[in-house]
């Protein structure tokens, strides 16, 4: 047994060389289709931790405070506000606290709020609830209360992120399903040359009693290499790529989105896992289909 | 044992074998005649499963063919060898090769195939080719090569479709005392065939078909009318391999 598969990969590989030609077109036409993947494969992943980002920074409700709201009103709503099963944690922010936290986050230009003559922060309350659909109910709560100026939420803003994400999903999952139909029929028409051409050969070995999976071993081989040369290819660009763009841009969109892209060492293992998976079964499928009309009888 | 029981196999229009009873004993030299297009193609295929038949039961040895399943029929295979009128040898491969290559595909060991092979090549009678590619051969030596490769499995049937075919008479000749060697180690031969000279003086049982129906089967001569039509089959001539 062991030597027949050792056989059987000599043989898969001396094919792939003899079909020079062939092989290299399925080869591109597979990279091709990764790229688009691989690319697609980056934006959605890095739009989902940016979704994750967001729905974090955004599950939070703020109430911001009458200035008449005293403090002891103000604990008796984080109270009930803390009793009630959606709310995670309320916690009262007094003004001071807001405008330390504020100037925090400005940083190195915080030295601008100095100069503000009184703080111009309201008291505040703020909830984190458990779920994106529970903070309608905290919401109908606050509203029961009095001494309240506003009520921030960002349901419909995360609502609407969601439904884009997933169209976007959706939509990438249906060219790929199309890429890969494309890319199975090149490899299948590759791999049939080569079948074509030692059509005598298969007849032969089922003359003399070969099984179907002896005389498929090779061609099967053939499109997995094609395949998994394939993956390697398309994984060395795609990375190459995004660490370049990382490079390239990564600051801008941490700058403007408030997210850092996702790390390549990240990507690229869940990239090459993907790759190589689709490039075997590509090529497996490939040279399978290609063979269905030798292997009927 | 081989046996047909009302075996029927009809194509589109035509009819491929109709109702067809025979039954082959094992060690048996059978000539199987009749004009092109009888029907004795469609009895190899049968046998071999390569056609399915639309009634009727085909046994080979304790196997229904009809019954096996598409993973069965490597081993159906295995217990028949077969040689065709083209010889079908891989060019690329010597004659040494070719032979093994029917072993490799059984996945016999390398030690069994070099013990093997030689045997074989000379029981057919050539010993000394065996490095010999097929275009370096003669047309009755390339058959022989076709022989050994069939029986290097020692299949307990062989069937020569129209093995004399391309050949002259005196190679003919060669190759039938070859497959009578064979018959006589106990192997079946059924041997499908035109040429009259050779079944007349061979004297072995004949089975006739004509249009699908079995017309005669007795021990002796070919006993077809030549004044009936007997067109060649295709690829008769010139068709030496690669």
């Amino acid at each position: 047994m062991g030597i027949s598969i050792i056989c059987a990969f000599r043989e898969g590989a001396k094919q792939l060389f003899r079909n020079k030609g062939m092989s290299l077109a399925s080869i591109f036409s597979i990279v091709a289709m990764m790229l688009i993947l691989g690319v697609f494969f980056s934006f959605i992943v890095n739009l989902d931790v940016a979704m994750e980002a967001a729905k974090q920074d955004y599950d939070t409700v703020q109430v911001f405070l009458l200035e008449t709201t005293d403090k002891e009103a103000a604990a008796r709503m984080v109270k009930d506000l803390n009793d009630m099963d959606e709310v995670i944690k309320a916690r009262y922010i007094s003004k001071e606290e807001a405008l330390i936290a504020w100037k925090v986050q400005w940083g190195e230009s915080g030295y601008l709020l100095e100069s503000l003559e009184e703080n111009p922060l309201p008291n505040a309350i703020e909830i984190d609830v458990a779920t994106l659909e529970g903070a309608d109910a905290v919401v109908q709560k606050v509203k029961t209360f009095s001494g309240i100026e506003d009520i921030l939420y960002y349901k419909d803003t995360v609502e609407k992120l969601i439904s884009i994400t997933k169209s976007v999903k959706i939509a990438t999952l249906v060219m790929m399903i199309f890429l890969i139909a494309v890319s199975v029929v090149v490899v299948t028409n590759t791999i049939k040359l080569t079948v074509n051409s030692r059509g005598k050969e298969i007849e032969i070995m089922k003359y003399v009693g070969a099984t179907n999976w002896f005389i498929r071993g090779p061609f099967l081989l053939e499109g997995i290499f094609i395949g998994l040369i394939s993956a390697l290819i398309a994984f060395g660009i795609v990375s190459l790529i995004y660490s370049k763009a990382m490079g390239l841009v990564g600051a801008e969109i941490l700058l403007i989105v408030g997210i850092p892209m996702v790390p390549v060492k990240y990507l690229a293992f869940n990239l090459a896992i993907i790759f190589i998976a689709l490039g075997i079964s590509v090529g497996a499928s490939g040279s399978i289909i290609s063979m269905r009309k030798y292997l009927d009888t | 044992m081989i046996e047909f029981e009302n075996v029927t196999k009809y194509y589109k229009e035509q009819v491929g074998l109709e109702n067809v009873s025979v039954s082959i004993k094992m060690g048996d030299f059978v000539f199987l005649v009749g004009p092109s297009g009888a029907g004795k193609s469609t009895f190899v295929k049968l046998m071999l499963k390569e056609l399915e038949a639309d009634s009727g039961v085909i046994r080979f040895g304790d196997m229904e063919v009809g019954n096996l399943s598409n993973r069965e029929i490597p081993l159906l295979r295995r217990g028949i060898g077969i040689v065709f009128q083209d010889f079908r040898l891989l060019p690329k491969k010597t004659a040494f090769e070719n032979v093994a290559f029917a072993m490799e595909i059984v996945r016999s060991t390398k030690r069994t195939i070099k013990r093997q092979v030689p045997q074989v090549l000379d029981l057919v009678g050539i010993p000394d080719k065996g490095d010999k590619y097929p275009h370096e051969l003669s047309a009755g030596e390339q058959q022989r090569v076709a022989v050994a490769r069939a029986i290097v499995n020692n299949p307990t049937v062989l069937i020569a479709d129209e093995p004399t075919g391309n050949l002259d008479p005196d190679t003919a000749w060669g190759i039938m005392r070859v497959l009578e060697r064979i018959n006589n180690r106990g192997t079946t031969v059924i041997m499908v065939t035109h040429a009259k000279e050779i079944v007349d003086r061979m004297n072995k049982r004949v089975i006739a078909i004509e249009n699908g129906h079995i017309i005669r089967d007795d021990v002796g001569s070919y006993g077809y009318k030549e004044s009936q039509k007997c067109v060649p089959e295709e690829g008769a001539f010139g068709n030496y391999g690669d």
